[in-house]
């Protein structure tokens, strides 16, 4: 266990400042239209294979009650922003083995920009996120 | 505008989960069996002999699909229960939850054989049948539902290990794809609007 613990704060310090900025400059409109990918197994205001985005945002991984995560998500213990979900969204497998989403990623940072603005806006939409 | 870098792990996760999660498979002789099994021929199955890399990544990708699948089958049950679909529109819609039932079947089956367990279907579903009141709203929430089923087998067709399994996850994705051009036809919009799918 000391082992994983060191390798969870080793982890913990990496910088990725840059992922953040293209996030920032992400056209949410063409976000919509990445997110067409996602739903299949997501929805915004429903839990489905995937559990439900609304309020993603600034909510720690695996805290919905009534979705059944794997033990990977369960383990994380990171917080959903911009920068966690550049990085998850890129290769999900790859940044957190194990999970559910067995999805090869958004590979392009534009579109992971693009996707995350969207998802910024429409998972606090008072209309759908009731 | 610049942001202030912040600090995110490396990995979202450290990785022992997965490596205690392998160890319990050890190695399969499942690659032609895989294939055969989804490819409905039973026979075939039983004499498979190439080696499968990583058949726990394969189980993973494989239930995930499998987890859409079952949605699917329960997406087209609310929309021929509806009593919004005529013939034969419903003919069409009962014909493509065929597709996702035999879909499942073979995904189940292969996920079994490569020692795994398949997820079972959710026992409730939710879907948004409020704003289901013509037909052409329940074919438009099974067209936007296959062209997510599209995107979703694109994704795991690159990171399935055996690529006789990549291989017919592209078949159903061939058949998913036809679904939503279908379905598409029928609400009046250009049933293939792009040369390529993401």
């Amino acid at each position: 266990m000391k082992h994983l613990a060191a390798l969870a704060a080793t982890a913990a310090t990496l910088t990725v400042g840059a992922g953040i900025c293209q996030a920032a400059n992400g056209d949410p409109v063409h976000g919509a239209q990445i997110y067409q990918r996602c739903l299949a197994c997501h929805s915004l205001e429903h839990n489905r294979s995937g559990p439900r985005h609304c309020g993603l945002f600034g909510r720690p991984a695996a805290s919905l009650p009534d979705f059944n995560y794997s033990r990977a998500m369960k383990a994380t213990g990171l917080t959903w922003d911009e920068a966690t979900l550049d990085q998850f969204l890129e290769n999900p497998l790859k940044a957190m083995p194990g999970t559910k989403m067995a999805y090869a990623g958004v590979k392009n940072p534009q579109e992971r920009a693009d996707l995350i603005a969207y998802l910024k806006k429409a998972t606090l939409d008072p209309e759908i996120c009731k | 505008m610049s942001i202030p870098p912040q600090t995110v792990p490396a990995t979202l996760l450290v990785p022992p989960v997965r490596r205690s999660f392998l160890s319990g498979f050890g190695k399969f002789t499942l690659s032609a069996t895989a294939i055969a099994l989804l490819a409905g021929q039973e026979r075939l199955a039983l004499v498979g002999s190439a080696e499968a890399k990583t058949p726990n990544n394969d189980v993973a990708i494989l239930n995930a699909a499998l987890g859409a699948e079952q949605e699917a089958i329960a997406a087209y049950q609310v929309g021929a229960t509806s009593g919004l679909l005529q013939k034969p529109v419903l003919d069409l819609a009962v014909q493509f939850q065929g597709h996702h039932k035999e879909h499942a079947a073979a995904l189940a089956a292969t996920v079994k054989k490569l020692g795994g367990t398949p997820v079972e279907a959710r026992k409730t579903y939710t879907f948004p049948v409020e704003k289901l009141k013509t037909q052409a709203d329940v074919l438009a929430f099974a067209a936007e539902l296959e062209k997510g089923a599209v995107s979703a087998y694109l994704g795991a067709v690159p990171i399935l290990d055996d690529r006789n399994l990549a291989k017919v996850a592209a078949s159903i994705l061939g058949d998913e794809a036809m679904h939503w051009a279908v379905l598409r036809n029928a609400l009046g919009q250009n049933p293939v609007p792009t040369a390529f799918l993401s």
